[in-house]
């Protein structure tokens, strides 16, 4: 199988402090991966140095088939990201927004327009062409931005927490945006704190002061520590982090 | 005398009407929550029982005081945690903490025993500035902050939003201990686990409480029947059991799909066998009780 990351003993310190402590794993090709810690496990610096945005201390790590040392840039050209926090400007209109993602990830002026009106089709957004984004409901915003981190079709997409906050009926229409997205061939990569969407995910890896703990298909976390839930799992995993992240 | 009496509240920003005619009562002594997604109006609600902003319409008033004329006195007996931390990022842990009780004019050591099993946990780094805390650690001492002057109503807006699991285990632990206080506590939260810690909750969407119960009530009313089924390959599966004509609803939950079918069907055999026509094998229907985010969704669709 196609691997889109491969981590290899990955290790990042700011001072004395090891943030993440030597992680190896490998991600397929159209995957959906969770990966879950409690705050302050790591998962952050992990993800930074994955999207080439801050270098690894030592080890090695490729996503995209780009090496995030040595060709940082082509990884974020070939990545895309999205976060909860941040994502689309509020003050651009859909299109302004769209363009300006499509133009930054070095798309040509035709293809943005010609992709854009497809987007918008498909997402039934015709009539918001011109709508200021602030102005959106939260859902569509949403959508919008998590369609926005794709335009580009890159081979793996980033998203940060991406369901915070929202109504549980939005929440799941998110993650079928996410299997549409599979469906394509895209890689996801998942961060969330809500521990039913971890079952929505191919395999989930577990994060425990800067270590990975466990990594498995939900099904086997599930058996592995005979627990009812991927709550049950995280809980077991999590409280015996030493690290006073929280 | 009610802790807190809302009577056909309103509030607009421009043309958004965050509240649109809200009205609640909480007991003394309760822990109550406000459940719903962002844009709710959860914050606008906080702020106005907090006298940090004034309704368009209608009547808040906190232990008997109104919100518009005696802010001044409710200011006295409340604390309020925003969602944002808002804390002096360049003052220390200790001086946040000496400054909030300086502000209510009480002393640390006059309410310690309050703040104790929680303050405990950052006192080891109480000469850190509290912009270089973790996120966990902000949380800790916003909440010492809000409780240093032993107010009678606690009112607390996402203490626990983008904190993982067990840290929110955690900390609805120190609420159940704080409410033994005799403390009337208001936490509002988008994770709709949380509600089922609360003694009442109400569930908010688009400005409205859409109804007001203890958790456990709120399920009983749940007057459909509602299925789980589990298959191989479940977003196939979601896919199909919506194309399914006997389908009123279908969610993903976790590792199973939650159905409800159409006209109060008695049996979910047809599915099953519609299921196994479409390849998915035996897949076996089990009867549940609904849960909060089963709920949650009903209410919003009507």
């Amino acid at each position: 199988m196609k691997k889109v990351i491969e981590a290899e003993n990955l290790v990042k310190k700011f001072g004395d402090f090891t943030a993440v402590d030597n992680i190896t794993f490998q991600v397929n090709e159209g995957e959906i991966f969770g990966f879950l810690g409690a705050n302050g496990a790591g998962k952050t610096t992990a993800m930074r140095m994955l999207c080439g945005l801050s270098k690894p201390t030592s080890g090695e790590g490729r996503v995209a088939g780009y090496d995030i040392g040595k060709e940082a840039e082509k990884v974020k050209a070939n990545i895309g990201y999205m976060s909860q926090k941040f994502s689309l400007y509020n003050d651009l209109k859909v299109w302004e927004n769209i363009r300006l993602f499509g133009g930054i990830y070095g798309m040509g002026s035709d293809e943005i327009k010609e992709k854009t009106d497809e987007l918008l089709k498909r997402l039934n957004f015709e009539n918001e062409k011109n709508t200021m984004v602030k102005s959106l409901p939260l859902g569509w915003k949403q959508k919008l931005a998590f369609s926005v981190s794709i335009f580009h079709n890159p081979k793996i997409v980033f998203l940060d927490e991406p369901t915070g906050g929202v109504d549980p009926a939005t929440r799941r229409q998110f993650w079928e945006l996410i299997y549409e997205a599979t469906d394509r061939g895209i890689t996801v990569f998942v961060t969330t704190h809500y521990m039913d969407e971890a079952e929505y995910c191919d395999r989930v890896s577990i994060m425990v002061d800067g270590r990975i703990d466990a990594l498995e298909s939900p099904m086997k976390l599930r058996e592995t520590y005979d627990a009812k839930n991927m709550d049950e799992v995280f809980y077991q995993l999590a409280r015996t982090a030493k690290r006073n992240g929280g | 005398m009610k802790a807190i009496e809302v009577k056909g509240l309103k509030k607009k920003y421009r043309k958004t009407e965050a509240i649109k005619g809200v009205s609640f009562e909480v007991d003394k002594g309760e822990l109550f929550g406000i459940i719903g997604p962002d844009g709710a109006g959860k914050t606008t609600l906080f702020r106005i029982l907090t006298t940090l902003i004034y309704p368009d319409e209608g009547e808040a008033r906190v232990e008997g005081l109104d919100t518009i004329k005696d802010y001044k006195e409710i200011r006295h007996i409340v604390g309020y945690m925003p969602g944002r931390f808002s804390l002096y990022q360049d003052l220390s842990v200790e001086e946040n903490l000496t400054f909030f009780a300086t502000v209510f004019n009480t002393t640390i050591e006059e309410n310690y025993h309050l703040i104790e099993d929680i303050y405990k946990q950052i006192e080891p780094f109480k000469r850190r500035k509290a912009g270089k805390l973790s996120g966990g650690m902000k949380q800790k001492l916003a909440l010492s902050c809000a409780l240093i002057h032993k107010p009678k109503v606690l009112f607390l807006d996402e203490p626990t939003t983008g904190v993982d699991p067990v840290s929110r285990k955690e900390f609805w632990g120190m609420l159940k201990k704080l409410k033994k206080e005799g403390i009337t506590i208001v936490v509002s939260t988008p994770y709709m686990d949380e509600a089922m810690l609360c003694d009442r909750i109400a569930l908010i969407s688009e400005g409205e409480i859409m109804k007001i119960n203890s958790p456990e009530g709120i399920i009983d009313e749940y007057d459909s029947r509602l299925w789980k089924i589990r298959g191989e390959d479940m977003h196939r599966l979601l896919k199909d059991v919506r194309e399914y004509e006997g389908t009123e609803s279908c969610y993903a939950f976790g590792d199973s799909l939650h159905i409800t079918l159409k006209g109060g069907e008695e049996s979910i055999g047809g599915l099953e066998k519609f299921a196994e026509e479409k390849g998915h094998g035996k897949i076996r229907g089990e009867e549940i009780r609904a849960n909060i985010e089963d709920c949650f969704m009903k209410l919003m669709k009507k």
